[in-house]
């Protein structure tokens, strides 16, 4: 097991560098950071001269983030256009971001690994064709949409939430908005432990299960539920990542001040540092997620050995 | 006597004629079906396949035709109209502009089509082949553009859509499909990579191997037909899911932009009216969650018939 932890560690370093050095080519290489420090207005040469020498915009590409990289390393994000260093945003940007993405998270396994099971459990009746039609419909329906139209009614019209999130991001708050970034998510959750449990309902251990006289809720979580969940928990931990960008779209709804927003002002105000620091230290989430999932797969499913 | 052999001949000649006759009509009923006809043969008795499919039909016909049902201008706008409630005439009301919702929602269909089909097309044909490739070839290959199909995938599409696309000032539909091909293939390549190494270590794939097929001709006739059928499941529901990113992208502002008229760019400009209008944001919405719904139920009818192990 300590092998196999180091081995992917160690195969995550070259996946690190490629998604880092990607980002880093689409802000540094596709965009031109002076110009746009600058907005309409033309620099003068001079100036623009003496920004592209500071930030040594000169040199080429890979030499650019290998700099980078080295600020990176000691903890140095560089900063942003108004001088706030860019460590500063993450700190206050990331713990809102993280209760938004707990949120969303702990709504779209609970909620859809119990719509999931039941539905997988009662194959073909009206509980099952309703979880169905209900997730297709979730998936179809654009995140933003689903997320204008309940801010609408339940807190302008009917006034039951707040239509936007306080400040600090109180866990209340967050209900709604983590709904919304959880919803499709939620609608692969249920989808995938329906169909696990159906396939594994069929199975020969689970017969046995019954056969040798085990009460039906220790049939259910032992047996059952701990097989048809190994598809699940990939998918849960590969979604981590996806939900922190989805909160991009949550955030502008709600108007909440996390990752979300502020990689979009970085975007809308041309901000490279904070762009790249801030998608910088998503991939490392992301990644550190996937190698998680990976790590957990050994305590569902024995049989995977590890060498 | 005669007759007894007149009735023998007779009997005879009628088994020779019926014969055929009979042997055809085995034929007929157990047939060997090959796996596409098996596939179209299920999906000709699913009404689900019928109404997506008559949804997608009619969208791609409105794309290239939009004057077929809308007679106005998208971009001819009277701002004394500006969000007026629904009118006679004017079914769906009218925007902040004072344009009529209706014309837009059907002129939208195009762009939002455009996208879905280009960026498919792309991210099928190169993750297709390069799946493909690195799971026939295997070795160096494979671990290299397993790698590269690694880096893609730690950055979360939309993210990744946010940031190129504002790099690049893209506002067309012909960068948002780029990008969307970009980052999209590696997620196809693993598919297909799975069904190819499925498919090589076949009889079939071993016996064309022994009567000397070289790798083009394996490849070509006999592990692409065997593997498509995933690569097509995925691909139409991802025709949706690209659709609702472009309308998420265009939403965000880096998508396609004015006055490129897109459900996407509607959806954003409703939104910031809902208090006042909420009927301009009901139809390109509708219109938006109808088409996803149409390819995904398509997708599901489809693997239906292809997979018979999940029936």
């Amino acid at each position: 097991m300590g092998r196999y932890v180091i081995r992917r560690l160690l195969q995550m370093v070259p996946v690190f560098i490629g998604t880092t050095l990607l980002i880093f080519v689409m802000v540094y290489g596709l965009g031109d950071p002076v110009a746009a420090m600058f907005g309409d207005r033309t620099p003068d040469p001079a100036t623009a001269a003496q920004i592209r020498h500071d930030l040594h915009l000169n040199d080429p590409l890979w030499q650019q983030y290998l700099i980078y990289m080295q600020h990176i390393f000691k903890g140095d994000f560089g900063k942003a256009s108004n001088g706030q260093p860019v460590t500063e945003l993450l700190g206050t940007a990331f713990p809102v971001t993280l209760r938004l993405t707990i949120m969303a998270f702990v709504i779209e396994a609970v909620v859809g690994i119990a719509l999931g099971l039941f539905a997988g459990l009662r194959r073909g009746r009206f509980f099952d064709t309703g979880v169905l039609a209900m997730t297709l419909l979730v998936v179809s329906i654009p995140t933003f949409v689903t997320g204008f139209v309940l801010q609408y009614l339940l807190g302008v019209k009917w006034g039951v939430v707040h239509p936007s999130v306080g400040e600090g991001a109180p866990f209340k708050d967050l209900f709604i908005p983590g709904l919304v970034l959880a919803g499709v998510s939620l609608a692969y959750v249920a989808r995938l432990t329906r169909t696990s449990v159906a396939e594994n309902s069929r199975a020969d251990y689970l017969r046995t299960a019954v056969a040798k006289g085990l009460p039906r809720r220790r049939v259910i979580t032992n047996h059952m539920l701990r097989n048809s969940l190994i598809p699940v928990v990939t998918f849960l931990g590969t979604d981590i990542g996806n939900l922190m960008a989805g909160a991009l779209v949550t955030e502008r709804i709600f108007n909440i001040h996390g990752v979300g927003y502020q990689i979009y002002q970085g975007i809308v105000h041309n901000n490279p540092p904070t762009v790249v620091g801030f998608v910088t230290v998503l991939v490392i989430i992301f990644l550190g997620a996937n190698l998680l999932v990976d790590l957990l797969y050994a305590v569902l499913d024995p049989r995977i050995r590890y060498a | 006597m005669p007759e007894n052999t007149d009735s023998v001949i007779l009997d005879s000649a009628a088994a020779a004629t019926s014969g055929p006759a009979l042997i055809a009509d085995v034929d007929k009923r157990d047939k060997p079906r090959s796996l596409w006809n098996d596939a179209w043969y299920d999906l000709r008795r699913k009404p689900v396949f019928y109404i997506s499919a008559l949804v997608i039909l009619f969208l791609i016909v409105i794309a290239i035709w939009p004057g077929l049902i809308a007679t106005g201008d998208p971009l001819q706008c009277q701002l004394i109209n500006s969000l007026n409630g629904p009118s006679s005439g004017h079914w769906f009301g009218y925007d902040q502009q004072g344009c009529d919702v209706y014309t837009r929602t059907v002129y939208g269909a195009r762009a939002s089509v455009e996208v879905g089909i280009f960026s498919t097309v792309g991210v099928a044909v190169l993750g297709a082949v390069l799946g493909g490739l690195s799971g026939y070839f295997g070795g160096w290959l494979d671990a290299i553009l397993s790698r590269i199909s690694d880096i893609f995938f730690g950055i979360p599409i939309l993210l990744g859509g946010v940031v190129f696309l504002s790099a690049v000032k893209g506002g067309s539909v012909t960068t948002v499909s780029t990008f969307i091909i970009l980052l999209g293939w590696p997620q196809l390549a693993r598919i297909a990579r799975g069904a190819v190494i499925t498919a090589k270590e076949q009889d079939y794939v071993l016996a064309a191997k022994a009567l000397g097929a070289g790798h083009g001709r394996v490849l070509l006739r006999h592990i692409a037909p065997n593997a498509l059928a995933p690569v097509i499941v995925w691909s139409t529901i991802a025709l949706g899911t690209f659709i609702s990113l472009e309308a998420t992208l265009s939403f965000l502002g880096v998508g396609l932009k004015p006055p490129a008229v897109s459900w996407g760019i509607d959806i954003s400009s409703a939104s910031e009216q809902i208090r006042n209008a909420p009927h301009m944001l009901l139809w390109p919405a509708g219109a938006l969650s109808v088409t996803v719904l149409a390819f995904i139920l398509l997708g599901d009818a489809v693997r239906d018939a292809l997979d018979p192990k999940l029936r």
